[in-house]
């Protein structure tokens, strides 16, 4: 008992190590949300009549809705009037690296994301918004050689408006829940992203998101469009800077995947999760849907959430082409006063549509982690499958794991199966790693990363190794 | 190199080691015998530093460093190794990532570098040879859907990979067919050599007839009624463990 009272203790003392604030000089519109502030921010971004349009819709549907209290965490009301919609580092374009902030590209250096043309050499183009602008895509020309559109939403909005206004909000709809409409009236920037029709990204496609300025929210949108047998495998990090008050950070992600299109999205969610008191930290709501439209498609989730002081997302897939395939590899770590409520949704509208679900929940210190997942089976969807295996890991006595499965089947050939366990690491393994010369932190790590090994594998090789280390700071300082 | 002097445990208010006493020299195998719940485990769990127990008398030096002021860790550091009774499966961690993470540790107590990747798998393939277990074990988790037999292979792989100063076995023949003690038996003999030692814990005699001892403990009711040679251990199985009551009784 000793040991896991030790633990506890010491779990909680583990530190934030992306924390750091730069001195960036910010573009800001001010503080509250009313039409003059989306018209204000739709201005700055010199959008087209229809986008402004779109936003105006959103946010008259937003403020016929209710904040959702059915999510399994608790948080003070949050002031949608003391929020910053729109902040942006001061100088606005661009050409070239030579004129980005330095103290810009420090903060970037400091999270170990070089802008620069190093990234060639790991073979990932990155999309970097901080706050609301994003900063820098690397990588453009060999992307465009191949047909690919990878750029920031404003960008794209600027250039491909045909292709935005016909799959924004096709996938999460303007009133689709309380957040999203939300985003959809204020969101600020995020990342685009096209592959045509028969094309294999070459490289892995990445964005990094950063909130830097206090009292704002980032709104980003993301919006990935896989055209008929083409691949992407798309990465995303988020990190912020520790502050004593909440931010709020709710995105929208939209994937399509056409006939035979595969999206791969992989997260390693890392924003400020609050100190070990639990004050202040990211809230994180979050909806990311993919929609596998076309026959043969299929849209993978794979999620490392390890921050943010509260979480509520679920990555979800619509499953509508006949034989399309929906997949949801999540690691959810929470520690001291995090709470996370997170899983997933598969709706299987084709034919022989197949779902995979792996949850691995590991709470630890005084925090509460919840799955929560729907399989539905319409009556359409003949011989749809779904295999849901979620599984939690308990550090400690203090801490809660809940798992929450909805299954609706409409029709008689589906099957659904729907596996849970629940585990505390136990004496006796932390005892035989360290009669075997292994101290209690290192043997922590090793039966956490062998717990989530089935999800860690799913993600790209060099997100990978991060998240390992992720997984590991996270809980870090379980010895005296 | 190990000495326990007027060892006294309890665990939950109740006593289990009643005053041991035992003096294991390099090169040495010893042999320490008796009847179940006697204290035997407590034993090799104490000596490694277990924390479920309370030491509330005696000693326990190793090569002259105080045993009881060190962590489970540092003790192993030190060249401690426990074979485990009933090891314990770590899903998802393959046990060539345990080995080298514990070969490693250990390395660095010593001041060596970490052993570079190829080098570290021609140890493994060496151990693996020298103890004749297959590939297909070590590819797997540590102990996950292991059979007893394979287990306890596993138990004398990581002996043989971590080159202890002294081992302790415990009840490492139990539930082991003929064929899978030998194993064991063989591993034990190749790993023997003059600046090591290795204390085998066991319930039946069987296992020396493959493993040679040099001393024989008999223990009985938390300590040692009896030492000797080999030979106790065969006076042992003919008389029974009804014999030690007695003895005991009378004493």
């Amino acid at each position: 008992m000793a040991d896991s009272d030790k633990i506890i203790d010491e779990v909680t003392q583990s530190e934030y190590k992306y924390g750091f604030v730069s001195n960036i000089e910010a573009d800001q519109v001010p503080k509250g949300l009313n039409e003059d502030i989306i018209r204000m921010i739709s201005e700055k971004k010199n959008e087209p009549e229809w986008l402004l349009e779109y936003r105006l819709e959103a946010f008259h549907i937003w403020q016929q809705m209710e904040e959702p209290d059915w999510a399994h965490v608790k948080y003070p009301k949050i002031d949608f009037q003391d929020i910053v919609y729109f902040s942006a580092p001061k100088k606005k374009k661009y050409n070239s690296l030579d004129e980005v902030d330095p103290e810009m590209l420090e903060t970037f250096n400091k999270l170990g994301i070089s802008l620069e043309e190093q990234k060639k050499l790991t073979g990932v183009a990155v999309d970097a918004v901080m706050d609301s602008v994003s900063v820098k895509t690397t990588f453009q020309e060999t992307l465009q050689e191949k047909g690919i559109i990878f750029c920031s939403f404003s960008e794209a909005v600027q250039n491909h408006p045909e292709l935005v206004k016909k799959y924004l909000g096709s996938v999460v709809p303007k009133g689709d829940n309380y957040f999203a409409a939300l985003n959809s009236a204020v969101f600020t920037d995020g990342s685009f992203c096209y592959i045509p029709e028969g094309v294999t990204t070459p490289v892995e496609l990445s964005t990094y998101f950063r909130i830097n300025a206090a009292n704002t929210g980032q709104f980003e949108r993301t919006l990935i469009i896989g055209d008929e047998n083409s691949y992407v495998s798309y990465l995303e990090g988020c990190t912020a800077p520790i502050r004593d008050e909440n931010q709020l950070h709710a995105a929208v992600v939209e994937i399509v995947a056409l006939k035979d299109a595969e999206v791969k999205y992989s997260t390693v969610q890392n924003w400020y999760p609050g100190d070990k008191n639990g004050k202040g930290g990211i809230y994180n709501f979050v909806t990311k849907r993919g929609l596998a439209k076309g026959s043969n498609s299929k849209i993978s989730w794979t999620q490392v959430e390890t921050g943010s002081a509260v979480t509520w997302k679920y990555p979800s897939c619509v499953l509508m082409g006949d034989n399309s395939q929906g997949e949801f590899y999540s690691v959810a770590v929470t520690n001291n006063h995090q709470q996370a409520d997170t899983g997933t949704k598969m709706i299987h509208i084709g034919r022989n549509t197949k779902s995979t679900v792996i949850s691995k929940g590991i709470s630890s210190g005084y925090s509460n982690n919840s799955y929560r997942g729907l399989v539905k089976m319409t009556p359409k969807a003949a011989n749809a499958r779904n295999f849901s295996q979620c599984d939690s890991l308990l550090l400690g006595d203090k801490c809660g794991a809940h798992t929450f499965p909805y299954i609706h089947t409409d029709n008689k050939s589906s099957i659904v199966e729907h596996e849970a366990t629940t585990s505390k690491i136990s004496e006796e393994q932390l005892f035989y790693l360290q009669q075997r010369g292994i101290d209690e932190e290192n043997a922590i790590s090793l039966i956490v990363n062998g717990y989530a090994k089935e999800v860690l594998n799913k993600l790209p090789m060099e997100f990978a190794v991060e998240a390992q280390k992720l997984l590991s700071i996270s809980l870090e300082g379980s010895v005296g | 190199m190990l000495t326990i002097k007027g060892l006294k445990v309890s665990i939950d208010d109740k006593q289990i080691i009643k005053g041991f006493d035992l003096e294991v020299k390099e090169g040495e195998i010893h042999a320490i015998m008796g009847p179940n719940g006697t204290g035997k485990s407590t034993l090799a769990e104490v000596i490694a530093g277990k924390e479920d127990f309370k030491v509330e008398e005696g000693e326990i030096y190793f090569d002259g460093k105080n045993l009881l002021e060190m962590d489970v860790e540092e003790r192993a550091r030190e060249g401690l190794f426990l074979g485990f009774q009933y090891p314990v499966a770590i899903p998802g961690v393959s046990m060539t990532n345990f080995m080298r993470t514990s070969v490693n540790e250990i390395r660095k107590h010593k001041g060596l570098d970490p052993l570079p990747a190829n080098k570290f798998m021609a140890l493994m393939a060496e151990k693996k040879k020298l103890i004749g277990i297959d590939d297909k074990m070590t590819k797997r988790s540590v102990n996950q859907g292991f059979s007893g037999g394979e287990k306890k292979k596993n138990e004398i792989f990581q002996m043989a990979m971590l080159d202890p100063r002294l081992s302790i076995l415990d009840e490492t023949d139990s539930g082991l067919d003929i064929d899978a003690l030998k194993v064991v038996a063989h591993g034990v003999n190749k790993l023997r050599r003059k600046d090591n030692a290795t204390v085998l814990i066991t319930h039946y005699q069987r296992l020396l007839d493959y493993i040679v001892p040099d001393k024989v403990h008999v223990m009985y009711d938390g300590r040692i009624v009896r030492s000797g040679d080999k030979e106790l251990a065969k006076e042992l199985e003919s008389k029974g463990y009804e014999w030690l009551r007695k003895e005991s009784a009378t004493s």
